[in-house]
C-alpha cells in the first residue's frame, strides 16, 4: 500500500525538513549583514506565528471569540522590555520622569540572573501577569455568548494602552515616550538572531499543540461544534473556555515580549487594534482551526508585507516613462487585493481546519492521477450515446 | 424500605415568559425501568427533558436524583406575579446546577434534533465524552503525564464504538454518518460519560420500521449492558408499546395518564388528545 509507504516515511520527511530548516537558519544567521530582510522577516514571521496559533486556539478551537491579543502582547512586551534594559543604561531611557524604586529593585533582584535566563524569566513573567488578566476578565465575561468576549477583549486591549501610556505610569512604563534599548535576539557574540526566536516560538508552539491534542483540546473543540452538547456530555463550558482563554493569553503575551526584543523599541502606539487585525488576518488567511495553517501563514504574509512586495512601493522608470501607481504605499493596496483573491478561492483559510502531513503531500499525484482517470471515464460515459445526457465531464 | 426511585419530579412547571410548558408535573422513575413519554407536538415533553439536564431551570417544583435533590425552585422576582402553574407555594428553596453538573452525577442525554460534534470523528465524538471523569489537570493532560487515563479512555472509547457497532466507521467524520448510525452515535456518545440514567429524546425520529427494530434491540441491549434506567420520548407508537415498563402521557403541559402500555392503549383521555390525532 502507497498510503502506508507514505506514513513510515512522514517522520524521516519531517526530521530532513527540520534539518534542513536548521542548516539555513545556521547559514542565514552567518550571513546576516548581506540577508537583512531576510531575517527580519523570519524574525517576525516566528514572533507572529506564535501570536497567530494563540490566537487560533480560542477562536479557532474553541469557538470563543477573543479580540485582546494587542493588549496582551503589550503586557508581555512591556514586562519583558522593562526587566530587560540593561540597569546600567536605564536612566537613560527614563531621562524625563526617572525610573520608579520598586522598579529598580526589582531590576537589581534579577540582575543576578545571566542574561539568556533573565530573557526567559521576563518573557514567562510577561505570560503569567496576562494570564492572570485573561483569567479576572473571563469570570464574568465567558459566561454568554462569545461576542461579549470580543467586545470585552477589545475594551481591554486600549485600556491597556492607554494605562500604558497614561502620565501616572511615567516612571513604569515610561508613558508616551516609549523603551528603548531593548536588547535583542543576538547573545554578545552575535548569534542567534534566529535560533533563539525560532527555538522560543518552537517550544511555545509545540506547547500549544500538545494542549490541542489533549483530553482537554479535545474538549475545547467539542465546544466550538456544540456547546449545548459538550455541556450536556459533563464539559464544563466556563471551566474549558477560561483555560482556552488564558492559555491563549499567556502565549500571546510572551509573543509580545519577543516582538518587543524584535523591535528593540517599543511605546504604546505599538499595540494598537490594527496589531489584533495583522493577526487575526494570519489567522482566517492560514485556517481557523489549523495550527499548521497559521504557521505558514505568518510566513507567507509578513513575508508578502514586508518584502516580495517592496517592489510595488519604488518608482520605477522605463525609459523616460515612469510606470504608473508604483509610489510609497501601493505595495499595501496589492497585498489587500491579494488577501481578496486568496480569501475568495480559499473560503476556509488556505488549510481549512485540517494540519500539513507529509500523507497528503505524498498522495497527491496518486490522488491527481485517480482524478485524471475519473475525468477520463466521465468523458468516455458522456461520449457514449443514449446515456441520459446528464454526465457532465 | 422500599427502593429510593431513580428520578423524580414532584410538581415540576417549567414556564417560559406567559406560556406554561411543563404544568405541575409528578412522575416516577425505578431503578432498571424503561419509560416512556408520550404526548402531542408542543406537549411540554423535552422541556421536561432540559428541566432534568439543567438545560432550563424549572419555574416551580423539585426534581430529585437518586432520593438526593437534584434542582428545586419557586417563583422569583417577575414570575411571582407571572406564574400560572397549578401548584405554588410548596417549594422554599432554590438549588440549581449546570448541564455538565447533571451529566456527571450520572444523568445523559440524546437530542431530538441530533448534536453530534458534527466534524469530528466518530471515535472523537465518542472520546470526548469520557473527558467528563476525566482526573488529570490540563498540566499533567497536556504534558502526557497521564498516558495511562488517557490510554484507558481511548481503549474504553474504542471498545464502546465495538460495542454498538461503529467500530469500522471510528475514524470517519460524525457528519458524514447515515441518519441512522448518527442517533446511534448520539447514544453511544451519551453511554461513555457513563450514565445511571439515560434520557432519550425522540431515538427514533425519521427511521423506518426496520431501522426502528434495530433500534429497539440495541436500547435493550444498551439497557442490560450498562444496567441503565432508561426515560424516553418517542412518537413511534409501536416501538413505545413494545419497550416500555410504563408510559407517562402529557399535553399541554400537563399529565393526563400513565400506566403500562396497555392500559394507555385503552385510555380515553390518551386516545382523544394522542392516539386520536394520529388515526
Ligand atoms: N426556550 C423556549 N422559549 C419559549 N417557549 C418555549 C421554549 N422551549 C419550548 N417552548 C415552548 O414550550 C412548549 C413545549 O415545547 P417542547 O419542545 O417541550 O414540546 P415537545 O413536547 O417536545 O414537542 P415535540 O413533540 O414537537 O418535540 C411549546 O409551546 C414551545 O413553543
Ligand atoms: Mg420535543
Amino acid at each position: 500500500m502507497p498510503l502506508n509507504k507514505h506514513r513510515k516515511l512522514s517522520p524521516v520527511l519531517s526530521l530532513a525538513a527540520l534539518i534542513l530548516l536548521l542548516v539555513l537558519l545556521i547559514i542565514l544567521e552567518q550571513h546576516q549583514s548581506s540577508n537583512r530582510m531576510a531575517v527580519a522577516v523570519l524574525q517576525k514571521g516566528a514572533i507572529l506565528a506564535v501570536a497567530a496559533v494563540a490566537m487560533n486556539l480560542p477562536n479557532g478551537f474553541t469557538g470563543i471569540f477573543s479580540l485582546g491579543m494587542a493588549g496582551f502582547m503589550s503586557i508581555g512586551a512591556y514586562i519583558t522590555a522593562i526587566l530587560t534594559i540593561p540597569t546600567d543604561t536605564i536612566e537613560s531611557v527614563y531621562y524625563i520622569s526617572g525610573v520608579a524604586g520598586w522598579v529598580m529593585n526589582l531590576k537589581r533582584a534579577l540582575d543576578v540572573l545571566p542574561q539568556p535566563l533573565l530573557v526567559l524569566v521576563a518573557l514567562l513573567i510577561g505570560g503569567l501577569i496576562a494570564a492572570l488578566f485573561a483569567f479576572l476578565i473571563g469570570i464574568p465575561v465567558l459566561r454568554f455568548k462569545s461576542d461579549y468576549l470580543a467586545i470585552a477583549t477589545l475594551g481591554f486591549s486600549e485600556i491597556i494602552r492607554a494605562l500604558v501610556a497614561s502620565p501616572q505610569l511615567d516612571r513604569v512604563t515610561n508613558g508616551s515616550y516609549g523603551l528603548k534599548n531593548i536588547p535583542g535576539f543576538a547573545t554578545a557574540s552575535g548569534s542567534g538572531v534566529l535560533l533563539i526566536p525560532f527555538a522560543i516560538a518552537a517550544v511555545c508552539i509545540f506547547i500549544m499543540i500538545l494542549v490541542i491534542n489533549s483530553s482537554y483540546g479535545r474538549a475545547f473543540k467539542a465546544i466550538r461544534e456544540d456547546d449545548i452538547a459538550a455541556e450536556a456530555m459533563g464539559i464544563n463550558l466556563l471551566k474549558h473556555k477560561e483555560l482556552s482563554f488564558v492559555i491563549s493569553s499567556f502565549f500571546t503575551a510572551i509573543s509580545g515580549g519577543m516582538l518587543a526584543m524584535y523591535m528593540r523599541s517599543i511605546d504604546s502606539k505599538t499595540f494598537q487594534v490594527a496589531l489584533t487585525y495583522d493577526i487575526l488576518l494570519i489567522v482566517v488567511i492560514g485556517g481557523m482551526g489549523s495550527v499548521t495553517g497559521s504557521i505558514i501563514s505568518a510566513f507567507l504574509i509578513t513575508a508578502a508585507k514586508e518584502w516580495w512586495l517592496r517592489f510595488f512601493d519604488q518608482t520605477l522608470y522605463i525609459g523616460n516613462w515612469q510606470v504608473p501607481l508604483l509610489r510609497t504605499g501601493f505595495r499595501m493596496v496589492v497585498f489587500s487585493i491579494l488577501l481578496m483573491v486568496v480569501v475568495l478561492f480559499y473560503r476556509r483559510g488556505l488549510m481549512g481546519d485540517r494540519e500539513f502531513s507529509w500523507e497528503d503531500i505524498l498522495g497527491l499525484p496518486q490522488r491527481w492521477r485517480h482524478r485524471r482517470v475519473a475525468i477520463a471515464a466521465a468523458k468516455a460515459e458522456a461520449a457514449a450515446p443514449k446515456d441520459g445526457g446528464q454526465n457532465d465531464a | 424500605m422500599p427502593d429510593t426511585p431513580v428520578l423524580e419530579l414532584e410538581h415540576v412547571t417549567v414556564q417560559f415568559g406567559g406560556v406554561v410548558a411543563v404544568d405541575s408535573l409528578n412522575l416516577t422513575i425505578q431503578s432498571g425501568e424503561i419509560v416512556a413519554l408520550i404526548g402531542p407536538n408542543g406537549a411540554g415533553k423535552t422541556t421536561a427533558f432540559n428541566a432534568i439536564t439543567g438545560v432550563y431551570k424549572p419555574t416551580n417544583g423539585c426534581i430529585r436524583f437518586k432520593g438526593d435533590i437534584l434542582e428545586e425552585n419557586y417563583p422569583q422576582g417577575k414570575m411571582r406575579k407571572l406564574y400560572r402553574g397549578h401548584d405554588n407555594g410548596h417549594y422554599h428553596e432554590r438549588l440549581e446546577r449546570t448541564p455538565d453538573e447533571i451529566c456527571r452525577l450520572g444523568i445523559a442525554r440524546t437530542f431530538q434534533n441530533i448534536r453530534l460534534f458534527k466534524q469530528l470523528t466518530v471515535f472523537e465524538n465518542v472520546l470526548i465524552a469520557y473527558h467528563s471523569h476525566i482526573q488529570a489537570s490540563i498540566f499533567a493532560s497536556t504534558f502526557r503525564l497521564n498516558h495511562r487515563e488517557e490510554r484507558q479512555m481511548r481503549d474504553g472509547a474504542m471498545a464502546l464504538l465495538d460495542l454498538v457497532g461503529l467500530a469500522d466507521l471510528a475514524q470517519e467524520k460524525a457528519d458524514n454518518l447515515p441518519y441512522g448510525k448518527q442517533r446511534h452515535l448520539e447514544i453511544a456518545r451519551a453511554l461513555a460519560t457513563k450514565p445511571e440514567l439515560l434520557l432519550l429524546d425522540e431515538p427514533a425520529a425519521g427511521m423506518n420500521p426496520q431501522e426502528t427494530d434495530e433500534l429497539t434491540n440495541f436500547i435493550y441491549d444498551m439497557k442490560d449492558q450498562f444496567k441503565l434506567t432508561i426515560f424516553m420520548i418517542e412518537h413511534h407508537m409501536n416501538l413505545v408499546m413494545d419497550i416500555s415498563d410504563r408510559i407517562y402521557v402529557v399535553d399541554f403541559g400537563k399529565r393526563i395518564a400513565d400506566g403500562r402500555p396497555e392500559e394507555i392503549q385503552s385510555n380515553p383521555a390518551v386516545i382523544s388528545a394522542y392516539l386520536g390525532v394520529q388515526a
